[in-house]
Formats: C-alpha cells, sequence, structure tokens
C-alpha cells in the first residue's frame, strides 16, 4: 500500500490508499459491492464475476472485477450503474442455472451469501428451464466435512484456503467448465487441522460440518464472542448455541490473534461440553471405598471438614493446589487465594512441569506478540510442532513465511509443519540441544547460513519445548541465545488455554498475583492488607507438591481441572503420588486418572458457562463469556470456592464479576484490565498486560547429558488421548495410534520394519506399540507421542526391542 | 515481388523439408548467422520496421510486443503451438513440414529478447508436429544451433517441446503459462501481462508459430522488404485455412488485400455441387460471420475489423445455401461450452446454457421466448453485443460463444424463428 489516493465511487469523492484493491476500499467508504469468491485473507481470483463495477478509461467505461482492480489516482467508479446492475444480475441468474436451490433443507438457508445477494442483487426469477446438473450428494470428503457439488458455485474460497492459508491443498478442483467440481484426492481425504475453516468461508451450503448438520437454523441460533481455551493462542470465537446447547464456533476476525481462523480441535471439540460422561453431580467416597453422588452441602461440609483437620494438625503447609491452566483467570485467581489466604499454604502451581518454566513464561524481556509477526524478517522456531500444539500459531507464522517474506528457521528433531515454508531447517537429536545451540550460536559448519540469518532483525523467537523429554532448561537457553540477536523478540509457548493467565493470578509458589515475587514481605503484606487475612510464603511448586505426595508431608490436595498423572512428563512419578494420595479433591469435567482415587470430585461449570478472561501466550488478556448452563448440578468455580472458604472462616469474593474488579486492583500488571473495557471499549481485540514487575533473565546453563544410541524425541499431537477429544464423538476418532517412529537407518540397523510391534523402554517403563518410519527424524531418534497415552517415563534414555 | 516466404520450401521439397539436410541446403539458418552478428536491438527494430503482426489471433505487432517486456532477467520465449480454434490448421503444417524454419525463427527470436529458454506449446493431440519438432531440435543440438555457445558465439538457448494435454483454452498465453508450470490451463488476471510477468512470474513473450516463422525471411531481407509485401496493416504473406462448402479446402499462403470473391471462387474453387454462398466466417469460430454482400471487400485484418469481425487465426469457414444456421451455431457453441475452463461464472454456466436453448430449438422445442433469452444470455456474457466484444469474464472465450448466435440473429433471424413453434417472424 502506498500513499492515499483519491477516487470518485459513485460520484462521491473518497480516499483510499493507493493499491488498496477497489472492493475494500468501496466497502470502507460505505459502499457494498456484492461478492463470493473475494475473501479479504486470500488473494483474489476475479471467478464469480459478482463484483463487476463500470471504471472510466480512456476508451469508455469498462467493466472490470472490483476484486482484482487496485484504486488509482482519480479513477471513477460506478458500482449501481444500469450496466452494473445487469451484469450482477447476469452472474447470479447464471450462478442459480446449476444451484439445486435446495434452501429449506440446507444448513447455509439463513446465513446464505448466494441466498442473500440473490435477494438484493438478483433478477427475481430465473429463465432457465432445463435440467440442472446433478452429482451425488453430499459425498464425505474427511470425518468432519461433506460436500454437496450441486450447491458449489466454485468461488475457490476453500481450496485457496487450504492452499495459501493452512498449506495442505488437500482439496481441489477436478474437470472443467460445466463440469468443474471440487474433490479431494484420490484415496487422500481432506484431511486438515484446519479444515472448518473452509466451512465457515464457504458462501453456499457446498461444505458443511458434520458436527453441526441438520442441527439448527441460523435465525434459531443465539451468539456470544469469546475466546477459545482449547491452547494458549487464544483465538477470537463466536459461540453459537441453541436451546442451552452450544452448536458450533465460528472463527472471528480479529488482525492480532486468530484473523478468522480457527483449528478443528478449537472449533469442534465443544461437543465434550454435553459428553454423557461429564460429571454433572458432586460425587464423594463412601465408606465402600466408591464414589457415590452427593449433595453441595455435603461434599461441601466435608471438604472444609478434612482439609481444617489437617492444618489443625499439620498446618497448611500440608495442603497444596494444582491446576488453573485451563480456568479463567478469575476462577485461578480464587483459587491462588483461597490456598495462599484462606488456607494459608505457598504450595500451589498451575505449570505441570511440561512447559518451558513459569519463570520464562511470565518473565521474560522483549515479549513478542503474535502480530509482530507481521513485521519479523526472521522467525526463529525453536520449540514445540505448533501445528500440533498452538495451530493457528502456526498460520500465523506460515503468513509470515509465504506472504509476507519473513524467513523462517525451524529447530527440531523431525519435520514440523513449518518445514516446507523455511528458509532454513535444522534437525538435532534430543539430549544434543545444548551443543546444537552452541554450533548455531557460533555459526558452525553447515550451521553458518542459518546464523547469518538470524541477524536479519527484526527477529521473532518462538521458544518452548520441543519434547518433553529434554529439559525445560534448553528453552531457556535458547530465549536467551534469542535476546543476544539485533532487534528480537522472544514469544515463549507453553500449550495449556491459561497457563500464564493462572501464573499470572498467583498460580505459582514464588509469584503473587499480577506478577509479584512471593518472597517479597512487603509485597505479600500489601496483598494481607486487600485480602484481610495473612499471605502464605513460598513453597512448593508441582514436583515438589508430587514428591511431598509421596512422601507424606503433603495430607490435602485440592485439584483445579488438572491431571497430573496423564499430564506430568513424569508420569509414573505423579502416580506414585497420587497412589499414597491423602485427602484429594477434585474440581473437573471429568473423571480422569488423577482423580480416580479423589475423596471429593466436584462438577464445574466451564467454557461456554462462565464468564470471565484468559490471558493468552503473548499476555494479551480476552473476555470469555457465558451463553449456555452447565450441566446437571454443576457450579462455577468461584462459586464453589467461596463456598468452600465460606466454610473455613474466610472468603475469596463474590462472584467473577467482583474478583475481575479484585484483580484490577492487586495485581498491578493487571490494572488496566476490566470486563467493560474487554466488552465495550478499547479492549474488544484483547488487552496486552505490560511486562514485569517480576523479570527473567534467560541463561544459557542447558548442558546435555550423555546419552546413548537412542534417545527419545517425547512431543505432542493435536488430537491427543485428553478428554476434550476422546468425550466428544467427531474428534475422538480422529487421534491416531501412538507408534514408536524411527528413522529408516535406525530401523535396518535395528531390523525393524514399519508395523512391527515392538517394546519402547524409557526410564520409567515400557509400552507395546507398532514402529512407524519416519525419515524426516535425526538420527539416533525415537519419535513417542506423549499426549497418546503410553507411558515409559521422560528420560532421554530409550530401548526399542522386539 | 515475393508472394510465398514459409510454404516454398515444403512446396518445393515435399518428401523432406522436415529435414535439417533439405532446411540447409536450401539457405537455412543463414539468418541465424545473420542475426548473431547483429545487435540484438537491431533485430527488434528490424522485425518493428517489418509491421509483422502476430498470426495468433489479436494481430499485435511484434515487434511492439517485444518492446514491452520487462528489464529483468531470465525472460522466456514461449511459442503458442496450441492451434485448437475450429477450422484453423496452418500452424501444424508449418510444424510439420518445416520445424527448422520455426526453430530458427524461436533462435533468433531469442536472441533478440535475451531469452535463454523457450518453450514450445504444442496442441496435445498434434503428436506429429510436436515429434517433427522434437526431432528439429535435436538435430539443431547436435549441428551447433542450441545449447551453450550457438555457433561460436557467447549466447545460449535451450528449447522445450511440451504437449498440451487437450484443452482449447491453453491457446490463451496464460493459460498456456499455466499448463508450462504444471498448473491447471485456466486464463489469469491481467495485469500483469507475461511480458511483465509470465513463465514463472518472470518477463515473458507468447508468440503464434506462424509470426516466429516469418521472422528468419524479415533478417535475411530486411524488415523494409517485408514490409513492401501487402497493403498497409497487413503486411508479409499470411496462411489462410480455408474449409467447409469450397471446392479446394485447404491451406493457402497469400497476400493479403485480394477481394472474398477472389478467395472463395478462386482460390477456393468456388461452393460444390453447384450451390449458392450462404455466408462464411473470416477468421475461425470466434468471429462474427460474413455474407455474401461482403464479397467484394478486401480480406485484410483492417477491412475485416471494419465489416465487424476479425481475421483471427485465420481460419476461414465457408457454408453454402443448405447449412441449417442453427445447427451451425450450436455446434460452435457447443464446442466453446466444452473448452470453458469453468473459472467464470458467465461463461461456465453461460455458454452451456446457450447451448442447450440452442438444442431444444434443434429438437423441435423451442419457445417465443428463446430468441429474446438467447441474446439477453449472450449479453450477460457480453454487455452491449458489441464488436470489438465487451466482456465479463477474464478471457475472451466466453465472448467468443456470443459471435455465432449474434451472427445468425444479425443474418438469419428468420431462419431461427421459423424453427420456434409459436413464434412469429419479424415484419409479417
Amino acid at each position: 500500500m502506498s500513499d492515499p489516493i483519491k477516487l470518485t465511487v459513485d460520484g462521491r469523492e473518497v480516499t483510499a490508499p493507493g493499491g488498496q484493491l477497489l472492493i475494500k476500499a468501496a466497502e470502507e467508504h460505505g459502499t457494498y459491492i456484492p461478492r463470493f469468491c473475494w475473501h479479504p485473507r486470500m488473494k483474489p481470483v476475479g471467478m464469480c464475476r459478482m463484483c463487476l463495477v463500470e471504471v472510466e478509461g480512456p476508451r469508455g467505461k469498462v467493466l472490470v472485477t472490483s476484486c482484482t482492480t487496485p484504486v488509482a489516482e482519480g479513477m471513477v467508479v460506478h458500482t449501481k450503474s444500469d450496466v452494473v446492475k445487469k451484469a450482477q444480475e447476469g452472474v447470479l441468474e447464471f450462478l442459480l442455472v446449476n444451484h439445486p436451490l435446495d434452501c429449506p433443507v440446507c444448513d447455509k438457508g439463513g446465513e446464505c451469501p448466494l441466498q442473500d445477494q440473490t435477494l438484493s442483487h438478483g433478477p427475481g426469477e430465473s429463465r432457465f428451464v432445463e435440467e440442472k446438473r446433478h452429482f451425488e450428494k453430499p459425498i464425505a470428503i474427511s470425518e468432519l466435512v461433506m460436500l454437496d457439488r450441486e450447491r458449489c458455485i466454485l468461488c475457490a474460497r476453500c481450496t485457496r484456503f487450504s492452499d495459501e492459508i493452512s498449506g495442505d491443498p488437500l482439496i481441489e478442483f477436478i474437470d472443467r467448465g460445466n463440469h468443474t467440481q471440487i474433490n479431494t484426492f484420490p484415496d487422500e481425504p481432506f484431511a486438515s487441522y484446519f479444515s472448518g475453516n473452509t466451512v465457515q468461508i464457504c458462501p453456499v451450503g457446498a461444505l458443511t460440518a458434520t458436527p453441526y448438520r441438520f442441527r439448527a437454523r441460523p435465525w434459531d441460533l443465539e451468539a456470544v464472542e469469546s475466546t477459545c481455551p482449547q491452547c494458549s493462542v487464544g483465538c477470537r470465537v463466536s459461540v453459537q448455541a441453541s436451546q442451552n446447547q452450544v452448536l458450533r464456533l465460528i472463527g472471528v476476525d480479529v488482525d492480532a490473534t486468530n484473523q478468522g481462523w480457527l483449528c478443528d480441535k478449537g472449533r469442534f471439540a465443544f461437543e465434550h461440553l454435553r459428553a454423557p460422561a461429564r460429571l454433572s453431580t458432586p460425587l464423594v467416597r463412601g465408606a465402600d471405598g466408591e464414589l457415590h453422588e452427593a449433595g453441595w452441602g455435603e461434599a461441601l461440609d466435608l471438604i472444609a471438614s478434612r482439609i481444617g483437620a489437617v492444618i489443625a494438625e499439620r498446618g497448611p503447609a500440608a495442603v497444596a493446589g494444582l491446576g488453573g491452566a485451563r480456568s479463567t483467570n478469575e476462577e485461578a485467581y480464587a483459587f491462588g487465594k483461597l490456598l495462599r489466604g484462606v488456607l494459608g499454604t505457598g504450595n500451589l502451581d498451575a505449570s505441570l512441569g511440561d512447559d518451558p518454566g513459569a519463570a520464562l513464561l511470565a518473565g521474560v524481556p522483549h515479549r513478542a506478540t503474535i502480530d509482530d509477526l507481521e513485521r519479523a524478517k526472521t522467525i526463529l522456531v525453536w520449540g514445540p510442532d505448533l501445528k500440533e500444539e498452538l495451530p493457528v500459531l502456526h498460520l500465523r507464522v506460515r503468513r509470515a513465511a509465504t506472504a509476507l517474506g519473513a524467513d523462517v528457521v525451524v529447530v527440531h528433531p523431525r519435520a514440523t509443519g513449518l518445514d516446507r515454508d523455511a528458509a532454513h531447517v535444522v534437525r538435532y537429536r534430543p539430549g544434543e540441544g545444548a551443543a546444537t545451540l552452541q554450533r548455531l550460536a557460533a555459526g558452525e559448519g553447515d550451521l553458518a547460513a542459518v546464523r547469518a540469518a538470524l541477524d536479519t532483525g527484526p527477529v521473532v523467537a518462538i521458544v518452548g519445548r520441543t519434547g518433553l523429554a529434554e529439559s525445560a532448561d534448553l528453552a531457556d537457553a535458547v530465549a536467551a541465545f534469542a535476546l543476544t540477536l539485533a532487534d528480537a523478540k522472544v514469544m515463549p509457548v507453553a500449550r495449556r488455554g491459561n497457563v500464564l493467565g493462572a501464573i499470572d493470578m498467583g498460580v505459582h509458589p514464588h509469584l503473587l498475583p499480577g506478577r509479584v515475587a512471593a518472597s517479597d514481605a512487603a509485597a505479600r503484606a500489601a496483598l494481607a492488607a486487600a485480602w484481610g487475612c495473612a499471605v502464605a510464603v513460598p513453597g512448593r511448586d508441582t514436583s515438589g507438591i508430587l514428591s511431598g505426595m509421596a512422601d507424606g508431608s503433603i495430607a490435602a490436595v485440592l485439584l483445579l481441572g488438572c491431571d497430573p498423572v496423564a499430564d506430568h512428563p513424569d508420569r509414573k512419578a505423579a502416580a506414585a503420588a497420587f497412589d499414597k494420595a491423602p485427602f484429594l479433591v477434585s474440581l473437573d469435567l471429568f473423571l480422569n486418572e488423577s482423580n480416580r482415587t479423589a475423596d471429593v470430585v466436584l462438577p464445574v461449570d466451564t467454557f461456554t458457562e462462565v464468564e470471565g478472561t484468559m490471558t493468552n501466550l503473548e499476555g494479551r488478556v480476552q473476555k470469555s463469556n457465558r451463553i449456555v448452563p452447565g450441566v446437571g448440578a454443576s457450579r462455577p468455580v468461584v462459586e464453589i470456592l467461596e463456598d468452600l472458604a465460606a466454610r473455613l472462616g474466610g472468603s475469596i469474593g463474590a462472584g467473577a464479576a467482583a474478583i475481575a474488579k479484585e484483580i484490577a486492583l492487586v495485581a498491578p500488571a493487571y490494572a488496566a484490565v476490566s470486563w467493560e473495557a474487554l466488552d465495550w471499549g478499547r479492549g474488544r481485540d484483547g488487552i496486552v498486560v505490560a511486562e514485569g514487575p517480576f523479570t527473567h533473565t534467560p541463561e544459557r546453563r542447558a548442558t546435555d547429558p550423555s546419552v546413548g544410541a537412542l534417545t527419545l524425541h517425547l512431543g505432542r499431537v493435536l488430537y491427543d488421548g485428553g478428554t476434550m477429544i476422546t468425550a466428544g464423538p467427531s474428534l475422538a476418532r480422529l487421534a491416531p495410534e501412538p507408534a514408536a517412529h524411527l528413522h529408516p537407518d535406525d530401523a535396518s540397523r535395528l531390523g525393524f520394519a514399519a508395523g512391527d510391534r515392538v517394546t519402547v523402554t524409557g526410564n520409567a517403563g515400557s509400552a507395546a506399540m507398532a514402529v512407524a518410519i519416519d525419515p524426516t527424524l535425526a538420527r539416533g531418534t525415537v519419535y513417542l507421542p506423549f499426549n497418546l497415552g503410553a507411558s515409559i517415563g521422560n528420560g532421554l534414555e530409550v530401548k526399542v526391542e522386539k | 515481388m515475393t508472394d510465398r516466404i514459409l510454404t516454398v520450401r515444403m512446396e518445393a521439397h515435399p518428401t523432406d523439408s522436415h529435414t535439417m539436410a533439405r532446411y540447409e541446403a536450401t539457405g537455412g539458418y543463414a539468418a541465424l548467422r545473420k542475426a548473431l552478428a547483429m545487435k540484438p536491438e537491431d533485430i527488434v527494430a528490424e522485425v518493428k520496421a517489418s509491421n509483422l503482426r502476430g498470426r495468433g489471433g489479436a494481430g499485435f505487432p511484434t515487434g511492439v510486443k517485444w518492446g514491452f517486456l520487462a528489464p529483468t532477467r531470465p525472460r522466456y520465449l514461449v511459442i503458442n503451438a496450441d492451434e485448437s480454434e475450429p477450422g484453423t490448421f496452418k500452424d501444424r503444417q508449418l510444424l510439420e513440414r518445416d520445424p527448422h524454419q520455426l526453430l530458427e525463427g524461436i533462435i533468433i527470436s531469442s536472441f533478440a529478447i535475451d531469452a535463454h529458454h523457450a518453450f514450445v506449446f504444442v496442441r496435445g493431440e498434434y503428436p506429429r508436429s510436436a515429434r517433427r519438432l522434437q526431432q528439429a531440435v535435436e538435430e539443431a543440438r547436435a549441428a551447433g544451433y542450441l545449447g551453450r555457445g550457438i555457433l561460436g558465439t557467447g549466447f545460449d538457448l535451450d528449447v522445450t517441446v511440451h504437449l498440451g494435454a487437450g484443452a482449447y483454452i491453453c491457446g490463451e498465453e496464460t493459460a498456456a503459462l499455466n499448463s508450462l508450470e504444471g498448473r491447471r490451463g485456466e486464463p489469469r488476471i491481467k495485469p500483469p501481462f507475461p511480458a511483465v510477468a509470465g513463465l514463472y512470474a518472470k518477463p515473458t513473450i507468447v508468440n503464434n508459430v506462424e509470426t516466429i516463422a516469418n521472422i528468419p525471411w524479415i533478417v535475411m531481407n530486411g524488415g523494409a522488404a517485408y514490409n513492401a509485401i501487402g497493403p498497409e496493416g497487413s503486411r508479409g504473406t499470411r496462411l489462410l485455412s480455408l474449409s467447409g462448402h469450397v471446392a479446394n479446402p485447404g491451406n493457402y499462403e497469400i497476400v493479403m488485400g485480394m477481394s472474398w470473391r477472389d478467395l472463395i471462387f478462386g482460390i477456393g474453387g468456388g461452393i460444390p455441387n453447384g450451390k449458392a454462398l450462404k455466408c462464411w466466417i473470416p477468421g475461425g469460430a470466434s468471429a462474427p460471420w460474413f455474407t455474401p454482400d461482403l464479397l467484394d471487400t478486401p480480406v485484410t485484418l483492417d477491412d475485416i475489423a471494419k465489416n465487424g469481425s476479425m481475421a483471427g487465426s485465420g481460419a476461414v469457414v465457408v457454408m453454402d445455401e443448405t447449412t441449417n444456421v442453427v445447427a451451425a451455431a450450436w455446434s460452435i457453441v457447443r464446442f466453446f461450452s466444452h473448452e470453458s475452463c469453468g473459472q467464470c461464472t458467465p461463461c461456465r454456466e453461460g455458454t452451456t446454457w446457450l447451448q442447450r436453448i440452442l438444442e431444444r430449438i434443434l429438437a423441435g422445442q423451442g419457445r417465443p421466448s428463446d430468441v429474446d433469452l438467447l441474446l439477453d444470455v449472450c449479453d450477460n456474457i457480453s454487455p452491449g453485443l458489441r464488436w470489438p466484444p465487451a466482456q465479463t469474464t477474464i478471457c475472451p472465450l466466453g465472448p467468443s460463444a456470443v459471435s455465432p448466435i449474434t451472427s445468425i440473429m444479425k443474418h438469419f433471424r428468420d431462419e431461427v424463428v421459423a424453427m420456434i413453434p409459436g413464434a412469429v417472424t419479424a415484419g409479417v
């Protein structure tokens, strides 16, 4: 875009940035030009011809498509002339020639651009009397998407999305002319993590999502804007519900975060909200050792008396709390206040040891925003495979690489979703990360070009855990290196939706709300004054709490929406700790591996059912809103915690709205955040909280252990064995089987072929699974998806045997 | 004065005009030697001075087109040999019977525009043309006319012969470029034009086979000599493909300026079986039709344009008095409907709709409203039904399907109406 120019649209002089497309310039000045194929986030193709307008030229007025014509100084445009109207009516009549007009049974009916623009710009009736074109309808092109080719108007939005935006072009035009149709390649389903976006942008009912088909009419839906909780990107969504059931999620176009897109996990995981297995009543373990349904009063009384007894007998340091990383900020704050203030324990942690460390997450200097990727010249990705863990961040990096000209450097033990678009790819074997970083920093050997690329700023370094067998110190070291680069910002990434928010709310042994060091006695005193009760001194983190459970020094544990037995990198240690569990209380949606042994399980309201805020990986606070009630007797976490606090002689605040106001008062970093601003004011796209006061200086202290012939890469996949996936019918079947992935050289050296059953043995156990061959793996590496359930520990050393 | 340039060799040596031996024995590659001693810009100047106009259909001056090339490198030359217009079969003869003449033109043109890789996009149904041309390329490479350091100069060139996959639309230059790149053969949105961003987004010249086959003669004899042949605006000779109801169908190399009467009744030998001439298409299936009142107008690019049609790719299709013009129009419309790439709604849906209305009329199931409907559907593809046509589409294929319908409605409306039960003939 260059300097502003003046043009005349329908007799009115307007100003637009030079080079802007006419259709957009007109729209920004209140002139809507009808369109089907044009989409503001994709390159124009000028195919549907609906946006024809007349432009005056040296040889008279010429019809041009406004989606392919950039504005120019002095341009005179007519969007409503008789010629334009006739052309637009003609295009609409043509589009309807073969369109089945099955609007009464079409899911798109009521929100269909074809329907709407036929009404606003169409000829009223058709003169076509012949038989329409027929296709088999609909056909399933994936587990999630159905294609009705009769409805399709061939706008190329879906094909462009999968090619330009998501980079997995599995859907394409075949045949020609009037026989042109969308289809997938033979034996290759439209198995994209982003397939739901094509349904969202389809301008007709040609692409429909199986979870929503025939479930509602658009005019029966209520909608509320909210924030997707599935990962820490924090995509803006429109949650749409009817009759107290969430039926679908639609991506909201926000420049700063998701730009309209969602991953399929974010879009379809809502199904777990009404899963039959979801808890709908409090459960209390009876004398028979089984969990039995109970009333809220009974359950809360029991918790209060048992925890009260533990505190009376052994002191508050025998109590601990884990979780909060999937909760709202208000819930996390209430959890922290209950533990630190009411119960008086400093043993609390939202981070389960599977992220790059709370200090880096909360205290990194020069934190990058997602939107910094728009301006970056070089992007270093040394962390998780973004496509598997933070899919929409993957799209943003991909956009930077393919549309904005950034050079992407990917460092990972195996091919990631970004490799194809990366300027440089560095492979290394887990256990050699520190040496690899050393060589990269020095620009040694084949890494000289990569090192040189990193000298071109602005640089955004996306840093996290590539896998869970490697130490979190490596991420810290990478961040330290990145901060030495010219004009560099760092984006530490963790997977769980509100992990940064929970840490910011003080669910961490060393941080008080607002990133204030808990070791600071004056800060504790100030908080104590605000809370009206004493504030506990720093206690144990997750590992400390687990070992405390194992050795008996922790006698009572509260779990808030967390499942350490499944999610802690050292599952064996976690399981051992929970086996010894003293008094265990879990606030959750489902029974899981951790709370199966709980004494009390409390059903909670969750995403779409409570109002609150979440903080994404860039520190952007966004609003989450309520549209449906919870299930059965489930209740909001803050109300449960307040009732519990009252029984223990304290208070954490009455309701989330009041807590939100309290957060702004006591948490320095959140002073500028309010629900009002997020809902109605300058914060509608979120408010990025300021850095500090706690800061962390990353250090290059990571060292490589001495390792054997094979090391473990414990990565994660998007569709996992977690309850949010397995409890919903649509995504549950997409989770892959766990397999031990080997480089072909290692496989042949060990005498394995793809599909062989083997036993993989790590530092904490063995698991039987099939061998898969992955030529992109670093040699000497066994890749095992951590979150598909197989549990062998998280040590680097691994053995594979028949 | 010269009246034959392109077909002299094949006429004189019908059995081996396509071989390197015969080509060299009849003066072949002398123009290349001369050209390589010239400055590239001087070759461009000669081509400009010749007033050579493109033979692919649009008739754009070749030297001017070369002058539009953006300065970036690399540049490419693409020869459009996707000759698919119904009634056009001239390039095939040049490819099969004198491929070295084309190849010499390619090498000289590439030298002139500083291209080091040329591509020839050959129609998929022309395997023999592709074989002959490939053979010529290999002979030329062996003889040092292609490859590194051509004839001891510093000029390098390789030529790739690419066989299309059977789509008429790849005759549209940007569709051919897409196809060469391995994409669907669909016309691109212009601008950018190929001279700025063409093949692989690099500056590219796309020229027709016949156009480039003239280049060796122009270099040997000078642009002025070429400009002395034929009437102004239609300089040089031109290959016309004469077909339909004529006694002597075939390709004819002529100097333009003769009358249509001389062409159809003289060279073509008139209408067979004693029938009368009803109409003819002067320049390929996309061109509006002419009727006998224009028999004594000259056959030149500008006169044909002045009379509301185009010389196009040189296909002259003659129809006698027995012709059912609705069936003839249907045949052409069906072709365009079949060959539409499917991108633009008006072309994709409109051409097929037109075809089906004509089918209904031919089956005796026309409706009185169909006359207006045909014209209005045409108007929605080519607003105003003007000539040269306006279009609501990316490329001119859609408007091409309009020409036969506006032609029969203009000249034979009564015949169309007579086929529709219940329709009233104008003027009755």
